[in-house]
């Protein structure tokens, strides 16, 4: 409102979860911002931790440039734990 | 109006082979239900009548707030009045979840808001009507928020990933409010006075046709459902959804012991549908052009509201360039 | 008030203090609803608005066990008239503009937050659980409002200037809130509610800092105070504040339910 800039709104919502995006608000300052997405956010006790970041600040990759920055690891299943076969007997790792 | 009446500029459907390579790329994505995100490319009018159609969403949340406002502060009881409260808060929420939505394809907010207080963009006609009594709060809840959410479960698959995303958030949070607004009534129709009795149906009497026209003009007049339909930014057809909308509401009504103002009104076993009688059109379009009992007073409150508020913001953001400027001199 | 009064009366006395103090600041935020200056400032106000009427509620709840004479808490926030309710003056008076609702808001939370605080160590379980939570909900509407006050105080001139004359015009009533009487010198001797003369520092303290933080200049020690709130003795506002917020069960006193 009135050039009151936009931030973006990260909520955990439980610990151990990452940070996920949720949206938006606008605010004057980081602190009327953390208030506005307490106040949005997390009516329904959503979050156990907010983030705001100024909208301005973020650099957000290109769905364009989605073959470039992610197909790559694609082929690198190794880097998954299901790429490892392990016996039975070995039981849960 | 959520996706009721939201120009599109497309007269009528391209073909694919019509389309240039892009336009086929995005819908073949849309085909296959692949959502859009922000920073895919997508046709100029799909972005036009997505920025049309979430805004007046976001305004019909925001405007939507006054008629129950009317009556928060004459709440009869401490557990109703925390009840609209909390339902109230929810829409200026919802409102703002729609706004960011729509910011997320580069479209202002106050820019948009300034369309609505300038009477160059249109809200939901049902905040047009008074509410006049506290079963009114009660009604709003049941047909009104009852037939919005008939519109946003299907909004929930629109084809704009944050748009998909906001009406899920607001429709997992809008459950209770239909429950609340039917509660209110059941309770005065099973426990109420005579005097609270006749208050319902009155309530019931003056909000039937006015929800039934939430889901906008039949198929038949709708030139924009098409496009809307192909880029799948409307779901159902507008006539689909006020027949669901009736089909589910009217043992609702049965069960409440109340009637509609509708002779017409009676189920058809051939079709498995209610049958009910014409909606008045002309009614609908006045409304709709500003001639609603309450067009005025619900701008006017919202203009005074932002227009008035502008010192306050204004005073925010100096405050706050004076503190960087402060930490600035600090460093 | 009578200096023989039990300490169950004064406590009866209190709680219906901190009810109707609570719902009447929470019936002005209402007021509000679709009026705030920006949307984001709607969500807060109905929060802030919300939080009070549940507090009210827990408190009334309380009291009426204890008056235990057939009146619930229902009965209590909307069949009493203006001269019973005990409400600080400070809460019924108008939302004026946003400087004003600030600095009501503001001068309240401080005392509410501090008051609340003692609260939770009441040997009362009941009053300690609910202070308990209320405190923490007092803390979050005292930073916002002690924010706000800072915004507009040290905003534009215009905003100064506002927020200025509010802090003046609302002053005369902060000493009937934060001054205490009979009632609330037996509660804190009964070891319930706070020490007076600790409240009264405590808040003055508060105020002074964001007041000046905010460029303010606190009004001069020993200016007049407006009394009368703990007597039944209100200013005109809440007789209207009324006449709206129990309208329902007025017009309907047959209504059993709603």
């Amino acid at each position: 409102m009135a050039d009151w800039p936009l931030y973006e709104v990260f909520v955990r919502s439980k610990h151990g979860l990452n940070h996920k995006h949720v949206g938006s608000v606008h605010a004057a300052d980081s602190e009327m911002a953390m208030e506005n997405a307490r106040d949005l956010y997390t009516r329904r006790s959503e979050g156990v931790s907010i983030w705001v970041v100024p909208s301005s600040a973020i650099t957000a990759s290109s769905p364009d440039e989605k073959e470039v920055l992610f197909d790559p690891s694609d082929d690198k299943i190794y880097r998954h734990a299901s790429f490892y076969k392990l016996p039975d007997e070995v039981g849960h790792m | 109006m959520y996706a009721q009446l939201v120009e599109t500029g497309a007269k009528r459907l391209k073909t694919l082979e019509e389309m240039s390579p892009e336009e086929r790329e995005f819908q073949m994505k849309v085909d296959a239900e692949t959502k859009i995100e922000a920073k895919n490319w997508m046709p100029e009018g799909y972005r036009k009548t997505l920025v049309r159609q979430m805004s007046q969403h976001a305004h019909s949340e925001v405007v939507g707030m006054l008629p129950e406002g009317n009556w928060v502060t004459r709440a009869p009881t401490l557990k109703r009045k925390l009840q609209l409260m909390a339902k109230i808060q929810d829409e200026a929420g919802h409102g703002l979840y729609l706004y960011s939505a729509m910011e997320t394809l580069g479209a202002d907010r106050d820019e948009e808001i300034d369309k609505l207080h300038e009477g160059k963009v249109k809200y939901s006609s049902i905040f047009n009507y008074p509410t006049l009594s506290w079963a009114d709060m009660g009604t709003v809840g049941w047909l009104v928020d009852g037939a919005a959410i008939v519109n946003q479960v299907v909004l929930q698959r629109t084809s704009y990933g944050p748009y998909s995303r906001a009406m899920i958030r607001i429709c997992k949070e809008e459950s209770f409010h239909q429950r609340q607004g039917y509660q209110i009534l059941l309770d005065m129709m099973r426990e109420g006075t005579e005097e609270q009795k006749q208050m319902v149906q009155d309530s019931i009497n003056r909000f039937w046709w006015p929800a039934l026209m939430m889901f906008g003009p039949s198929d038949a007049d709708s030139p924009n459902s098409q496009q809307s339909m192909a880029w799948k930014i409307k779901r159902k057809s507008n006539d689909e959804l006020r027949q669901m909308f009736i089909d589910q509401t009217v043992p609702q009504l049965e069960f409440l012991g109340c009637t509609a103002p509708d002779p017409d009104l009676k189920w058809n076993d051939e079709r498995g549908h209610y049958d009910f009688g014409e909606i008045d059109w002309q009614e609908f379009y006045e409304v709709l052009k500003g001639n609603g009992p309450c067009n005025k007073e619900r701008i006017e409150t919202r203009k005074n509201a932002i227009n008035g508020g502008a010192w306050v913001r204004e005073a925010a953001k100096a405050y706050a360039e004076k503190q960087q400027q402060k930490q600035q001199n600090a460093a | 008030m009578s200096n023989d009064i039990t300490q169950n009366e004064a406590l009866q006395e209190y709680l219906l203090r901190l009810a109707d103090s609570d719902m009447i600041l929470g019936q002005r935020l209402c007021e509000l609803c679709g009026k705030a200056p920006a949307l984001e400032e709607e969500m807060a106000l109905m929060n802030v608005a919300l939080d009070l009427v549940g507090q009210a509620r827990n408190w009334y709840e309380y009291a009426a066990e204890l008056l235990d004479d057939g009146r619930s808490a229902d009965d209590l926030a909307f069949r009493r008239d203006a001269q019973y309710y005990r409400n600080a003056l400070m809460v019924e008076q108008p939302n004026g503009d946003y400087a004003v609702t600030m600095a009501r808001q503001f001068f309240f939370d401080a005392w509410h937050y501090f008051t609340l605080q003692a609260l939770t160590k009441a040997p009362d379980e009941r009053i300690a659980s609910i202070a308990a939570k209320a405190t923490k909900e007092s803390q979050y509407h005292l930073r916002r409002s002690s924010e706000w006050v800072r915004r507009l105080g040290d905003g534009t001139e215009e905003s100064h200037e506002r927020m200025q004359a509010a802090v003046d015009d609302l002053w005369r009533f902060t000493g009937d809130m934060i001054e205490a009487d009979e009632v609330e010198r037996q509660m804190f001797e009964a070891g319930i509610g706070p020490d007076p003369e600790q409240l009264v520092a405590d808040w003055k303290g508060l105020v002074n800092e964001v007041l000046t933080e905010a460029t303010l200049t606190p009004p001069p020690e020993g200016a007049w105070m407006y009394r009368g709130a703990k007597e039944g003795h209100h200013t005109e506002h809440l007789g209207f504040i009324l006449a709206e917020m129990q309208f329902l069960p007025r017009a309907y006193p047959d209504a059993k339910t709603w």
